[in-house]
């Protein structure tokens, strides 16, 4: 049954289905990434997840229009950023706990509108698979990589994308030291809250399309809570990252590579109990990060609001 | 800071205001009749009706661990409740209120003594961790009829029902259906967690497979979670890899796994509620559950003066449970033949599942 | 006098706070065609309107009690726990092995130790993430999140198998619950309500607490290595070793609220499958209720009460006026939300009242007549 596992047929289908379950958790840790480099925690990344998630299906269902419910998701992620950066900014307010205050209304809201407005539970035909001429035909890695939908091509897209502006741009620059010292930042004339509304924007924004990126794209359908812990899961990979994007894109892969490792497991009848093998993405993660010990320290100012000293 | 506790004292006062000027007391929840809210202190129980005579409406409240729309075990009870309500002659005559979300254990026990205090006729508790709180709770409540499920546990308590679905049954059928409808010779299950009702599903739909052909290979994935759609639609996804033409699943996540199984023009049983409207072209058959029978059953006894220590089962022999096939999708007459057979060999008992 | 009143305003920040949150809520209420008054109405009823909702309210705020404590210890060695779920788990399962293991032992032996295995099950469910943490520079919200996670697995495994209740393992229904524990090791309970012993154990605790962080070496060091971690080395405090102190002992309380939670209310260790089934969301909400207890033990007694009444409450208001729970989730963000961000006017009175007094004491007081505030501090 083991080497069952090595086969090519399951080490295809273990890497497709991870590339698939990373999207969501790309869009998100890379929108915490933006919102951590300068300084700010956010833990409600969940909630806007599932707001986003909701917004994206309800437009998409009522409309017919995928990308109006792209758009909803994109809108209602800024918007609950927006919140709040307000909160985090203006407001000091403890970032962690806002952050679950967040998370909360998120939930509660998506489930209450769902309820209101759509009382059962429908499909929608979701973003589909877009098939690249000629590199979708390749036998194996075409299946893995080239054979998805649209939505995940963006999510990869995005990692060099962040990468670049915060690394190699002003704006990239100016975030960056917003969060590692924002009294040294103010002093040269960034705006420290300016750059963290954008930041905490953007990461809202991000959450959103990762939300989108389930119910109109991946999954095609919304339930309640159906993200369950995805946003949180998001946020602890942007530390494992180490605050990079390519890190990150390391520990979404890694999380969701066991994860179907993990269900293909199940699937050949390796004998292990499905609870214990329900674990072994979250082990593995922390595993890998002892092994791989780090001294890349976070961005200093991470978590502490920003006050202008008289 | 001062301009922003005016805008709140006025916020607070306007919606007081308006809130007074309003209309009093009206919920909006489809067809629910909202319960006397302005009794929250202990009111006296009310005697029993018999059902028929719909002088007093009879009240019921039910407690339930997921939402009522899951399409999945809440909804099942919500949707058998509903059509007791229209049997009845409407929310008049049969008044029904419900908690749902509840998978707290300490909440619902909070929320099954509210309702047996406010003088609820019949307190159903929907879900099988909730027993151990009925236990405490029933014996201070005398008046009041208590049920639940899935179980067949009374406590031996003269005023606790206890319900249970043979899912078995159900997934046997739908086992020798999928085994005579696999090409493929590979069938894929996705499950929650194996415990309860799940696991009972899960093993009757295994051994109604191994019955048809025990040359078929079936994969069992529980997947660890009630809610986590992504991961039943992956969990799918390497069946669908592993060579399965033919799916089945239980709990509300399976939404994701249906989806994948349309996708790849799979076959799809589904269980708990009829899961056709998700996927028309691929649903097969659903076992719904129909509580109703029980229910029914109880509310008689109730009107005699029984209020409990008695269990049902909701089986295909009573009802309790249906096969309810996809009107679009065509069965061969085989194989339809072979559907009514086991579900009458189940009904007359000459076909015996056995479970591990 | 008005230093008096400002105290007050400070104190009932948290409180003015909920009420601009439930604010909010009846407009939503509104929406759903609901009154507003008759909803609070009945949520007050349900917190504080009888002996049994006053019981109620007690039942659900000790393990928020005991939780907050944890973070109180945690937070002021700047550590972020939010693994109390995981840990009140574990804390909870080895307490109920204790319990299902030794039944020869008299009663209050067994309640002892299976306390003290809640606090040794939280305490290594937490001082995992801490030694992560302090030796390997694992970040602590990465690791308490997914120890969370294993911890939800690990009991589903547990209780739907080695764990299972001997009658369950029969029946087709495989309920995933331990057995009940021996009537010997209850904690003794106020009948008729189900107030339980856990609530007086919770509130003691408090009071240790407080004499730990503020009486003890052990507090001292926490909270200096929280303030300042470099200063705290450069005195010889070895910092790494009172990170883990703080995790551990953070972890230790979720883990008492877990074995306080079988012990007095349930007594089995009993869940759905779900990720708070059985804990109820009390890692988290316990982290709100430190909060609003302003980090400080003694605090956060009078904050998990009215957290825990909010909570109570908010259930009984959906079942009066039937309005969807989905809403009471939505309130409870909401309160976190506006109690978090009230904070600021706690700091910037708290400053003004420093500036103030430092105005009095310079030497120009005498040609600004209208500094006088007449506050002491």
């Amino acid at each position: 049954m083991i080497n069952e596992l090595f086969s090519i047929t399951v080490l295809i289908g273990i890497l497709a289905s991870g590339i698939r379950l990373a999207t969501p958790y790309l869009y998100a840790a890379i929108g915490e990434t933006f919102s951590q480099k300068s300084g700010v925690l956010n833990l409600g990344v969940e909630g806007q997840m599932l707001l986003g998630c909701f917004a994206a299906f309800y437009v998409a269902l009522t409309t017919g229009n995928l990308w109006l419910g792209l758009l909803a998701a994109m809108i209602v992620g800024a918007l609950m950023g927006l919140a709040m950066a307000y909160v985090t900014v203006n407001l000091q307010a403890q970032q962690g706990i806002s952050g679950i205050g967040f998370y909360l209304f998120g939930l509660g809201m998506s489930e209450l509108l769902f309820q209101r407005l759509m009382g059962t539970v429908e499909t929608v035909k979701g973003f589909p698979k877009v098939y690249i001429p000629g590199l979708s035909d390749i036998p194996g890695i075409g299946e893995i990589f080239f054979s998805q939908n649209i939505l995940v091509y963006g999510a990869y897209l995005l990692v060099p994308l962040a990468w670049f502006v915060l690394n190699k741009t002003t704006l990239g620059l100016k975030i960056r030291s917003v969060g590692e010292n924002p009294d040294a930042a103010d002093s040269l004339g960034v705006s420290v809250a300016r750059v963290r509304y954008f930041t905490i924007i953007l990461g809202g924004t991000l959450s959103g399309i990762a939300g989108a990126s389930l119910s109109i794209a991946l999954l095609n359908v919304f339930q309640q809570n159906m993200t369950s812990g995805l946003g949180f899961i998001a946020v602890a990979l942007v530390y494992f990252g180490a605050w990079s994007p390519l890190g990150v894109l390391g520990g979404a892969l890694l999380f969701s590579m066991v994860n179907s490792l993990q269900l293909w497991i199940q699937v050949l009848g390796i004998p292990i109990p499905s609870d214990i093998a329900v674990m072994m993405p979250y082990i593995l993660t922390i595993l890998v990060l002892i092994a791989t010990v780090s001294r890349v320290r976070a961005p200093s100012a991470l978590t502490k609001p920003f006050e202008r000293e008289n | 800071m001062k301009k922003f506790a005016w805008i709140l004292t006025f916020v607070l006062a306007l919606s007081l205001i308006v809130s007074a000027c309003g209309t009093p007391a009206a919920t909006e929840a489809p067809v629910v009749e909202e319960a006397p809210a302005a009794e929250v202190t202990e009111a006296p129980v009310a005697a029993t009706e018999p059902p028929a005579a719909p002088a007093e409406p009879f009240r019921v409240a039910v407690v339930m661990p997921s939402a009522i729309n899951d399409l999945a075990f809440s909804q099942s009870m919500y949707d058998a409740l509903m059509r007791i309500q229209e049997e009845m002659g409407g929310p008049e005559a049969f008044e029904i209120v419900y908690s749902e979300n509840m998978f707290v254990v300490d909440d619902a026990a909070a929320a099954l003594r509210d309702y047996a205090s406010q003088g609820y006729d019949l307190v159903i508790g929907h879900g099988s961790q909730y027993g151990t709180s009925l236990q405490e709770i029933a014996p201070d409540f005398p008046e009041t009829s208590f049920a639940w499920g899935t179980t067949a546990e009374t406590f031996g308590q003269p005023n606790i029902f206890a319900y249970e679905a043979a899912s078995q049954e159900g997934g046997y059928v739908n086992g020798v259906l999928a085994a005579s409808l696999s090409t493929s010779k590979v069938i894929g299950i996705v499950g929650p967690i194996e415990v309860g009702d799940a696991k009972l599903y899960v093993d009757g739909f295994k051994a109604g497979v191994a019955a048809t052909d025990p040359s078929i290979t079936v994969n069992v994935n529980y997947i660890g979670s009630f809610s986590d759609v992504a991961l039943a639609s992956e969990a799918a996804s390497t069946h669908l890899s592993a060579g399965a033409d033919v799916l089945t699943g239980t709990a509300q996540m399976v939404v994701g796994a249906i989806g994948k199984a349309e996708e790849s023009n799979a076959l799809w049983f589904g269980t708990q509620s009829n899961q056709t409207s998700l996927a028309p072209s691929i649903v097969v058959a659903s076992q719904v559950y129909h509580w109703e029978v029980a229910l029914r059953e109880m509310l008689t006894l109730i009107g005699e003066g029984t209020l409990g220590g008695q269990s049902f089962k909701a089986d295909l022999a009573n009802g309790g449970e249906v096969i309810e096939f996809n009107p679009d999708y065509t069965l061969s007459d085989d194989v339809k033949a072979l559907a009514d057979s086991t579900i009458q060999g189940i009904v007359d008992g000459s076909i015996t599942i056995t479970l591990p | 006098m008005r230093s008096r009143l400002s105290s007050l305003f400070d104190a009932l920040l948290p409180v003015l706070a909920t009420l601009a949150a439930l604010a909010v809520g009846a407009v939503m209420l509104l929406f759903l065609k609901v009154n507003p008054i008759e909803a609070y109405a009945a949520l007050w009823d349900g917190a504080f309107g009888s002996t049994n909702a006053l019981a109620e309210t007690l039942v659900k705020a000790t393990p928020l009690l005991l939780v907050a404590l944890g973070i109180c210890i945690s937070f002021r060695g700047d550590v972020i726990n939010i693994g109390g779920e995981g840990q009140m788990i574990i804390g909870a399962v080895l307490a109920t092995w204790v319990g299902l293991t030794f039944t020869t032992l008299p009663g209050w032996l067994v309640i002892t130790l299976a306390m003290l295995a809640g606090f040794l099950g939280g305490a290594v469910w937490g001082g995992i993430p801490g030694m992560l943490k302090a030796y390997f520079n694992v970040n602590e919200i990465l690791s308490t999140v997914m120890m969370n996670a294993i911890a939800v697995q690990l009991m589903n495994f547990l209780l739907r198998g080695p764990m299972i209740d001997p009658s369950q393992a029969e029946l087709a229904s495989k309920i995933p619950q331990t057995a009940r524990l021996l009537d010997e090791f209850h904690l003794a309970r106020l009948a008729p309500t189900r107030l339980h012993l856990g609530a007086l154990i919770a509130v003691v605790l408090a009071i240790l607490v407080y004499i730990l962080l503020w009486r003890t070496t052990l507090g001292y060091r926490i909270r200096a290595v929280g303030q300042n971690p470099n200063a705290s080395r450069y005195a010889g405090i070895k910092v790494p070793r009172y990170v883990v102190m703080a995790l551990l002992l953070s972890g230790a309380f979720a883990g008492l609220a877990g074995a306080v939670q079988v012990y007095g209310v349930n007594y089995r260790m009993i869940t759905d499958g779900s990720s708070s089934g059985f804990t109820g969301s009390a890692g988290f909400n316990g982290i709100v209720a430190a909060l609003f207890g302003q980090l400080h033990p003694l605090w956060s007694i009078p904050a998990s009460i009215l957290f825990g009444a909010l909570l109570v409450g908010a259930n009984t208001m959906q079942r009066a006026v039937q309005v969807p729970s989905a809403l009471i989730t939505v309130l409870n963000g909401l309160v976190v939300v506006f109690v978090v961000s009230s904070e600021i006017w706690r700091h910037r009175r708290q400053r003004r009242r420093l500036a103030a007094a430092k105005e009095d004491e310079s030497p120009s007081k005498q040609n600004q007549p209208q500094v006088q505030t007449g506050e002491a501090k």
